[in-house]
């Protein structure tokens, strides 16, 4: 199922939050969004499974605009996994996952056999049917993200949509549940703040910027010094993963007052080739990934 | 819940039975079959004439009323709890029984009586109205109704509108009206002391309709306890539900509140007692929540009555004194934070 976003433009309270944006994510792909806080990433995100409408543009799977479609019949084609504020009443694992199948079900129909074995595949799938009974309030970030991952197999859509499903999460869990949606092999769009776990899975990923969709393209592509510090306002430094040879990226802050950084200087830099000339760049890095996008503050729901 | 349709049938039948007149559970129900199907003539009857008008006339639509009434604020409750995810609302913060109040003692302060017996209660229904419409207003800004946004509404208008009774009440006491104040009083605490089977048939059709269309619901009502995002993920369109469900449950507290007054803590507290008994899931909340809830104004307004007999005390008195201790010694018992089901 093929997911496209194009020219929408999505406005909040009388404030434009995205601006026009564009997105195409094949069938069976993995997209990733990315951009700072308050980009817009999950406003994006939210026009597409309809909870805000777009004020221009359209949002379309495999052709048909979403917003033309009822919310049970998008659901039925496409499930998402986003975190909600703590729940104050006690699901178990089970029930929780079983909600996957409500868009499927009349107003009068039971739970088959069918559904039941649907949610026990999907937590099988995800490796939680031993905690079924468990109360959903009671587990940990990673096992909660599970489970919602498992309610939208049981969901059965060709599409699936996350919001950064890694927040809070350690980084196991964080491989984990990447790992997890790469191998349902189903359409996938999901907003990432880790910009290397982005270059690690994703197809294709889209940087944004105040609401608007700058560049888009393969990690390769993308995770360039340039857009990174123009978006993020950060210097990067381009390497590769030595085992998957994908892009792996190293950050230091843009006005570093010690050149040396906090840690001692590194010689030897892979991907030096990228850097714009202007850039100083060695003995600036850090050498950690994934240090300095995280720090930007409380997170803003747009 | 098969146990729990017995316990409801078993608690009827009780509570027509204990009165100051004890009357044997046979002649109950064999009053109960004659009048119902008086042209069968599958019994005789063997009693007198006072104790088929106690059994038939006074104790049944009174027993009736407050199975109605205790099982729709009860579903009320646990409904308002979902579609707000607070589990502290319950049937009267979005000012629903403020705005019955102003309407019942305008009623019974101003001797107004356009509409003959029914003043009261059309004039708490009228009031119940206009309060939801005002909250229903103010909730609302771009076309969207949070659920904060809700409550607060339903704070603000519930305490404008307590005022004006407040005012009522206090202006009344001042000129001498000791009678009128002292049933205002019985009128905001509740009670079913009123109840004749001419007042029953709405009630009793507001409850099973308004339960039948929540019942039906229940799967969205799960979808969006879970989060505006999760629900609307899941097939629900939150804004239009939510939007839904807030007319029906105002419509049928309204209807509650002016035939009973102002009963509190069973829309509050049933809910969560049926939660720690059955979970969350709203299939099972509901039925059990009305059936329980029934069970329990059934039983509070046999104490109501019988504690100081021949007098009367408001049945919401006997909710909460009943009612909290028995909820908090629940609480205690288990885990605060995780509430876990019976086992």
């Amino acid at each position: 199922m093929r997911l496209e976003v194009s020219g929408a433009t999505v406005d909040i309270d009388g404030h434009r939050i995205v601006h026009e944006a564009q997105l195409d994510v094949p069938a069976g792909q993995m997209v990733g969004l990315l951009g700072p806080n308050g980009s817009g990433k999950s406003t994006l995100l939210r026009c597409v499974y309809r909870v805000l409408r777009p004020v221009a543009g359209s949002v379309s799977l495999d052709g048909r605009d979403v917003w033309q479609m009822s919310a049970r019949d998008v659901a039925r084609q496409a499930a998402i996994v986003v975190q909600e504020p703590p729940l104050e009443f006690s699901f178990t694992v089970r029930e929780m996952t079983m909600m996957g199948r409500g868009p499927h079900k009349g107003l009068l129909e039971r739970d088959s056999m069918h559904d039941a074995s649907l949610v026990d595949g999907a937590l099988d799938r995800v490796g939680m049917a031993e905690l079924a009974e468990r109360e959903f309030s009671s587990l940990s970030g990673g096992e909660k993200q599970r489970v919602l991952i498992a309610r939208a197999l049981a969901q059965e859509g060709h599409a699936l949509i996350l919001d950064e499903p890694t927040n809070h999460l350690d980084i196991r869990y964080q491989i984990d549940i990447l790992e997890l949606v790469r191998s349902l092999g189903v359409t996938t769009v999901t907003a990432l703040h880790d910009l290397n776990l982005a270059a690690a899975y994703c197809d294709r990923v889209y940087l944004l910027s105040h609401g608007r969709v700058v560049a888009g393209g393969t990690p390769a592509e993308i995770l360039r010094p340039d857009l990174l510090r123009e978006v993020f306002g950060i210097h990067a430094v381009i390497g590769r993963h030595p085992v998957s040879e994908r892009p792996h990226l190293f950050f230091s802050a843009l006005e570093d007052p010690d050149p040396a950084g906090p840690v001692a200087p590194r010689a030897t830099v892979g991907g030096q080739a990228r850097i714009p000339a202007l850039e100083p760049v060695v003995g600036r890095t850090i050498g950690m990934s994934g240090l300095d996008v995280r720090s930007g503050g409380p997170r803003r729901t747009a | 819940m098969g146990a729990l349709t017995v316990g409801v049938l078993f608690s009827v039948t009780l509570a027509v039975m204990i009165g100051s007149v004890p009357i044997p559970a046979s002649e109950v129900w064999r009053i109960a079959v004659f009048r119902t199907f008086p042209e069968l003539g599958l019994v005789t009857p063997d009693w007198t004439g006072i104790t088929e008008s106690i059994v038939w006339d006074v104790r049944f639509p009174r027993v009736l009323l407050g199975a109605f009434v205790g099982a729709g604020l009860s579903i009320v409750g646990a409904t308002l709890q979902a579609m707000v995810r607070n589990p502290l609302a319950d049937p009267y913060v979005f000012g629903i029984t403020s705005g019955a109040s102003v309407g019942a003692v305008a009623v019974i302060l101003l001797g107004l009586s356009v509409f003959g017996v029914y003043s009261l209660s059309i004039a708490a229904f009228v009031g119940a109205l206009v309060a939801f419409g005002l909250v229903f207003l103010l909730a609302q800004r771009d076309g969207v109704m949070s659920p904060v946004r809700l409550i607060l509404a339903g704070v603000a208008i519930s305490y404008v509108l307590s005022a004006i009774t407040s005012f009522m009440v206090f202006y009344a006491a001042n000129t001498g009206n000791g009678g009128e104040v002292r049933s205002v009083l019985f009128w905001l605490l509740g009670g079913l002391g009123g109840a004749r089977w001419i007042y029953l048939t709405l009630p009793a059709l507001a409850v099973l309709l308004g339960t039948l269309y929540l019942v039906l619901q229940a799967r969205s009502l799960n979808a969006l306890v879970v989060g505006e995002e999760s629900a609307a993920g899941l097939g629900v369109d939150p804004q239009a539900f939510r939007r839904q469900l807030f007319v029906v449950t105002a419509l049928l507290t309204g209807v509650l509140v002016a035939v009973s007054g102002g009963i509190g803590f069973v829309g509050l507290m049933l809910p969560h007692i049926v939660r720690l008994m059955v979970g969350a899931d709203h299939r099972r909340v509901l039925p059990v929540a009305g059936l329980l809830g029934a069970i329990f104004l059934i039983w509070a307004d046999v104490l109501a009555r019988t504690i100081v007999a021949p007098s009367e005390l408001p049945i919401g008195i006997i909710t909460a004194f009943v009612g909290a201790p028995f909820f908090i010694w629940l609480l205690r018992r288990r885990s605060v934070g995780a509430v876990g089901r019976a086992a």
